[in-house]
């Protein structure tokens, strides 16, 4: 085979890798949205939030300390402990929880049969509200975060691809596990929402609030666990993205990314979501291997905006997302 | 059927004793059901929404096991009653009293939870969902294994979906609906959604089971159907069945008692053949000049 396919071959394959980490983060748009009808435009900040979280956590920093070695002219930095990897994500998980609720008591509860517009105002303070807070109590460096996942080439494949065809592809380790874990969290959330009682109750809501109502489903509850689950979506796209680049403030920024993603695989469709990405990562990185140099490169900045705008002329709905039908 | 024959409004001893009188005015109907003590007591109940009184001042009860009817002209605040009694609206005065203990001020989920089922008017069903999905959600109240239960302990989670899963497909051959148990709901034609939305109320084995125009939209074919589904549950489960029409004949023929509404007021409750007859009610149905 030329070398320009099996480059071409190898660019797509990491192109569905990197699709992977957007789906990981357009799956918490979809869920929120589809059970509670709220665009969480804060989706991307909760997984830089999360992140953050998880190693000042790791690394045993204490939260606000710079607010309070201000207040109280102390000099805390650091509990002196570390905390391993495991029990770190288990607390974050509980942070996240409580964020969760918080969000409902706070927030959602008293804006309840506000148009669609008004929640996702809502979710935009929320986002900057959030990014404030991250900021405050674990601080504004940029941080590696080391989970112990496995990163660089992986030796494997590329010797295998080497021997084969004479060419050997470069697929980070990182990005594979990445894929392990998504298709695992897909499978998980598959799992859960069929054949739990409060996955049914999450479909029920989903479907429709009042029918739910009358058979008992606390709408509270559901829009809590929701969240939650969410920001369990939002925590392994924030480990992931995290171990990449490093957890930086512009980590948020990947949620307008999954915008994109959102346009093609529809609002409503969990599959739609995960397929969106992949359709986003090959294609923008295909598009840039293709067409870059012709155009001057940095198309992987605007392909995927591009793309979405002529789903949006021809295909509004998405590729999955239910059909919009207005009967007059 | 024939009424029973409780008598009008409230704790007033049965008109005609039928068979049998049993304590606290319970008693055996002429087809041999028994209608028990009072199940729900709406006393001095007024809605209000904003300056309009949708619910004036109006009290009536609802016996065990009986099939009691609301109904009244259009706008007459008959579907405003269903929703205090399920807890979508809460009343500005009066009280609720259920099981013989005044109702706190409840969100609808709660009221779900104390055994009082609905269906509504306009159809509300899980569309997304298949016919047994949207029944086992009637059952949502009844399980009680918790998350981690369901994940780590599978022997109480399987035991529960069984048990579940044995009380639905009841339901579903009572409503002679098999052949559409995985059929989504969205697909399906206007009549059997509402026989899907009574399965799924049924599964919750109510104490209470609110019916908000049951018939609505429904051809004569149809219509005959569902009186017919009514009664059967009512007679084979025992099941107390409150239910709003405004279509007098379905009602008639198939409810022991009868609360007629105009404009927000009570004007009449008895037994069909009372209401029948009662000049206000007439007036209500046929219009009169009003002074």
């Amino acid at each position: 085979m030329p070398d320009q396919v099996l480059f071409a071959i190898e660019v797509t394959l990491n192109g569905l890798m990197a699709g992977v980490l957007y789906a990981l983060v357009a799956l918490g748009f979809v869920l929120i949205f589809k059970a509670s009808g709220v665009f969480n435009y804060a989706q991307g900040v909760m997984a830089l939030f999360a992140a953050l979280t998880l190693v000042g956590i790791m690394e045993g920093q204490v939260p606000f300390g710079h607010l309070i070695n201000v207040m109280f002219g102390t000099e805390i930095h650091g509990f002196g402990w570390e905390v391993p990897a495991l029990a770190a994500i288990f607390l974050t998980m509980v942070v996240m929880v409580f964020f969760a609720w918080a969000v409902n008591r706070v927030v959602l509860r008293h804006l309840v049969n506000q148009a669609p517009i008004i929640l996702f105002m809502a979710t935009i303070g929320l986002a900057y509200f959030l990014e404030g807070v991250g900021d405050l109590m674990w601080g504004s460096d940029i941080r590696t975060l080391d989970v112990g996942l496995p990163q660089g080439i992986n030796e494997w494949i590329d010797g295998v691809t080497y021997r084969a065809l004479g060419y050997g592809f470069f697929i980070d380790n990182l990005d594979l596990v990445a894929t392990v874990i998504a298709a695992l969290l897909v499978t998980g959330l598959v799992l859960f929402s069929q054949y739990t009682k409060q996955g049914r109750a999450l479909r029920a809501v989903a479907d429709d609030h009042q029918a739910a109502l009358s058979v008992g489903i606390s709408l509270n509850f559901i829009w809590v666990l929701v969240w939650s689950i969410a920001g369990f979506v939002a925590l392994v796209a924030g480990i992931m993205w995290g171990a990449k680049s490093g957890v930086q403030f512009s980590l948020s920024l990947i949620a307008l990314k999954a915008l994109p993603v959102l346009m093609l695989g529809g609002f409503t469709s969990i599959p739609g979501a995960i397929i969106g990405g992949l359709i986003i990562g090959v294609g923008e990185k295909l598009f840039e291997f293709l067409a870059g140099p012709a155009l001057g490169g940095a198309t992987e900045n605007w392909f995927a905006y591009v793309l979405a705008l002529l789903f949006l002329v021809f295909r509004p709905q998405g590729l999955f997302g239910e059909k919009i039908i207005e009967r007059v | 059927m024939t009424g029973s024959g409780a008598g009008p409004a409230g704790d007033a001893p049965p008109t005609v004793p039928q068979r049998g009188v049993l304590p606290d005015g319970a008693h055996i109907t002429a087809d041999g059901r028994t209608i028990g003590p009072t199940l729900m007591d709406m006393r001095n109940i007024t809605l209000r929404f904003g300056g309009v009184e949708a619910i004036k001042n109006i009290s009536f009860d609802i016996r065990e096991g009986e099939i009691r009817a609301i109904i009244g002209p259009n706008g007459a605040g008959k579907s405003s009653m269903l929703n205090v009694i399920s807890g979508f609206y809460v009343p500005q005065e009066g009280e609720v009293w259920f099981r013989g203990a005044k109702r706190p001020p409840m969100k609808p989920f709660q009221v779900a939870r104390l055994g009082i089922a609905r269906t509504f008017q306009n159809i509300a069903l899980f569309e997304g969902m298949s016919v047994l999905d949207n029944v086992m959600t009637g059952r949502l109240t009844q399980m009680n294994a918790g998350l981690l239960a369901q994940a780590v302990w599978w022997g109480k989670a399987q035991r529960e979906e069984v048990e579940n899963r044995e009380r639905v497909e009841r339901v579903i051959d009572f409503l002679e609906i098999q052949h559409i148990r995985k059929t989504p709901v969205g697909r399906l034609p206007y009549g059997l959604k509402k026989r899907v939305e009574l399965a799924r109320a049924l599964a919750a084995e109510p104490k209470l089971l609110l019916l908000d125009e049951p018939m609505a939209g429904m051809n004569v074919e149809e219509k005959e159907d569902m009186s017919r589904f009514i009664l059967d549950v009512n007679d084979e489960f025992g099941t107390t069945i409150a239910l709003i029409e405004h279509d007098m004949g379905v009602v008639m023929d198939l409810s022991d008692r009868v609360v007629v509404m105009d404009y927000g007021r009570k004007i009449g409750d008895g037994t069909p053949d009372e209401v029948r007859g009662n000049q206000d009610v007439i007036d209500a149905y046929l219009g009169v000049a009003h002074d």
